[in-house]
């Protein structure tokens, strides 16, 4: 059986400068992976060039997601395929009510797969029961995506829709920053409920204490540009105690 | 007529225009003096041209480059072409008055008499009207400009609508611009008094029929709104692509006046729209919003001038502006706030989203304040959607278009949002979406 996500030696640039030199990460159904590293080791750059973010030259190596070529494909196409990036900081997009923005969405990926959209009712039936598990109120649905959202209920909007979604590959980006320890478990518990065999999850962080919350089955650590080392969830608390340093000197 | 009034940089084909119409120009005597001194001031100034300020990015000169001849008057076939074109329309259920390349067409009109609501036609009036009465419907109290003149001299119809004191019309009243000849002109002028405490919606469409290219819509609309008076004024311009539509809204406030004013352009070739909004009376508020969604190679110009004359009125403008392919938007927001008018509030916003790398949007807010105890605030901003925004979306399956066309609903919603009458609302969104599905 072939790897759900397949990252081969990926070289990339941003501008004139590399940030990403020869990465590789193999992600199977069902696991968790949690990429730690210090700022600026690449980490985001991993997950926008995952999602498809444009701004990003890959000048080497390759994405492959369920054997296909990923890089190929638009960031709508990759969606639909079921690739999901919960943004680190989500946009506020002013004019666009949020239940507008989860049906339309919802829609185009169920169209882009061939599959008959969603009716009304049975949409409405789906979001009022996700959005209850994880504590957001109707009258937030029918605000703008995000206008006014504290940094916590921005972050549950993105588990939101990774609830609606239903993606095969969610890759949260620093989830856990701006959130306080409560809106943290909520967020956290909203993720695990959505752990299963036919799902995984990239988890990236900087920090140790998300961790404690989403439990990982791998740990990597990267640091400038490249995985350094690999281990299980044991390596997160190590890393805890030691800090980063000792990586740095090694991938330099 | 006097040709040495004429300026040598016009190339003689106006003064034309004027000379081969003015034996089809309804009203004579005092009515006829009237055009006779109107076409001399147009003829005297010529179209506007960079030169002239309030004209600066709409030059007539090289967008219309001339005055069209007046449109003949509608025989039975451009008749029913026009009524194919009514077929069409969004609007339904109101008080429809057409005017057929200028002339008034009571086969397609509404005739019902509607309680507290009396329509007449300028060509009526002008023929039949008091003698003193018959020349005002052709005067104006704004400053001279060249195309209110023109319209002075050319008028040849419109809808003179009176609406009494505290009345409220059940439908709105709608005029509707029918243009079927090409190459052609039409003159038109509407005069609407809504009496204090009436209560009335006010809606202006201008189309082109089938087939009909290149011609020019010359209107203006002079309005009064009494004390206590609620008027809802929605003008929708969707005419054909390569015409022209060259209008002005002439409108006087009473005390406590509430004025709300939506204008969408999405047709047209070269469109100016200027709204010249006196408050007369305290307490008064107007609301002056709209949208234009251009693409190809439209130019689409809303000048807007408020007279803040007297204390306590307030005044709100926001506009937005789509510019795709070669299109360029103008928004022109002048305040005047007169030194008496204490506590006046005048806000106005205008935003431009350029789709193209070809699209222009001039934006130019000009305030002049000699009142010290006043609160006046404006903001333009121009710029292309937030790729930030578009790959969330993206990120999320929509594909580009879909993501830009929910970005572009979402930027013109906040103005569209200030129509208050749901129905009328829902037509301007669907023009809306019309013209984000064209996109493709």
């Amino acid at each position: 059986m072939s790897a759900l996500l397949e990252v081969r030696n990926l070289q990339v640039r941003v501008e004139e400068r590399e940030i990403l030199h020869g990465l590789s990460l193999t992600v199977n159904k069902g696991e968790v992976h949690a990429i730690m590293g210090p700022n600026g080791s690449g980490k985001s750059t991993l997950s926008h060039v995952i999602a498809g973010k444009p701004g990003y030259e890959v000048t080497g190596g390759e994405i492959l997601f369920k054997g296909e070529d990923l890089l190929e494909m638009s960031p709508d196409e990759r969606a639909a395929k079921g690739v999901f990036l919960a943004f680190q900081y989500p946009v506020e997009i002013p004019g666009v009510a949020t239940m507008t923005f989860l049906r339309t969405a919802l829609n185009a990926q169920r169209k882009a797969r061939g599959e008959s959209e969603y009716s009304t009712p049975d949409f409405l039936k789906k979001v009022r029961a996700v959005a209850a598990s994880l504590n957001i109120p109707q009258e937030m649905l029918r605000r703008g995506v995000n206008v006014g959202f504290s940094g916590g209920e921005k972050k549950r909007n993105e588990v939101l829709q990774m609830a609606l979604f239903e993606p095969s590959l969610c890759i949260l980006d620093e989830m856990d920053s701006g959130l306080d320890i409560d809106a943290l478990r909520i967020a956290a518990d909203g993720v695990n409920a959505l752990r299963s065999s036919e799902r995984a999850m990239v988890v990236i962080t900087h920090y140790q204490r998300l961790l404690n919350y989403i439990v990982p089955d791998f740990v990597h650590v990267m640091s400038k540009g490249r995985v350094v080392k690999s281990g299980g969830k044991e390596l997160a608390l190590e890393l805890e105690e030691s800090g980063y340093a000792q990586f740095e000197d090694q991938a330099a | 007529m006097n040709l040495a009034l004429v300026k040598p940089t016009m190339d003689g084909a106006a003064s034309d225009v004027f000379a081969i119409a003015r034996d089809r120009l309804p009203g004579k005597g005092p009515v006829a003096e009237v055009r006779q001194a109107a076409f001399e001031d147009f003829a005297q100034k010529g179209l506007p041209h960079r030169r002239v300020e309030e004209w600066k990015y709409t030059d007539l000169r090289v967008l219309l480059r001339e005055v069209a001849p007046l449109a003949a008057p509608p025989d039975q076939a451009v008749l029913d072409r026009a009524k194919k074109t009514l077929a069409s329309l969004d609007v339904n259920g109101a008080h429809r008055l057409v005017l057929v390349d200028g002339a008034f067409a009571p086969q397609l009109s509404d005739t019902t008499s509607e309680a507290g609501v009396a329509v007449q036609t300028l060509r009526a009036m002008l023929e039949n009207a008091d003698v003193a009465a018959r020349a005002d419907l052709l005067r104006t109290n704004v400053a001279s400009d060249a195309m209110i003149s023109l319209n002075s001299a050319m008028a040849t119809d419109g809808a003179v609508i009176d609406v009494t004191e505290n009345a409220a019309p059940g439908k709105p009243i709608h005029i509707v611009h029918v243009a079927t000849q090409s190459k052609a002109a039409a003159f038109t002028r509407s005069l609407v008094k809504v009496a204090n405490g009436a209560r009335v919606t006010l809606i202006e469409s201008f189309v082109g029929a089938d087939g009909a290219a290149g011609y020019q819509a010359h209107d203006s609309v002079v309005l009064w709104a009494g004390d206590g008076a609620d008027v809802q004024h929605i003008r929708l311009v969707e005419d054909a692509r390569d015409a022209a539509n060259i209008a002005t809204a002439i409108v006087t406030l009473g005390e406590r006046t509430q004025y709300r004013a939506f204008n969408l352009t999405s047709g047209g070739a070269v469109c100016r729209y200027q709204a010249f909004l006196r408050f007369g009376g305290q307490n008064a508020h107007a609301d002056v919003n709209g949208v234009s969604l251009l693409n190809g190679r439209q130019h689409a110009d809303n000048t807007l001038v408020l007279d803040h004359a007297v204390p306590n009125c307030t005044s709100n403008e926001v506009f937005r502006a789509v510019v795709d392919d070669q299109a360029h938007s103008v928004f022109q927001g002048r305040i005047n706030v007169h030194p008496d008018a204490q506590k006046t509030d005048a806000r106005m916003m205008t935003r431009a989203l350029l789709l193209s790398d070809e699209a222009e949007a001039d934006n130019k807010p000009e305030l002049e304040i000699f009142a010290d105890d006043v609160q006046c605030g404006h903001g333009a901003t121009t710029g292309a959607l937030d790729d930030s925004l578009l790959f969330y979306l993206r990120a999320r399956g929509l594909p580009e278009k879909e993501a830009q066309a929910l970005l572009i609903q979402a930027f013109v919603g906040e103005a569209m949002e200030s129509i208050a009458d749901e129905t009328l609302r829902d037509v301007a969104i669907a023009t809306a979406e019309r013209w984000l599905a064209a996109r493709g």
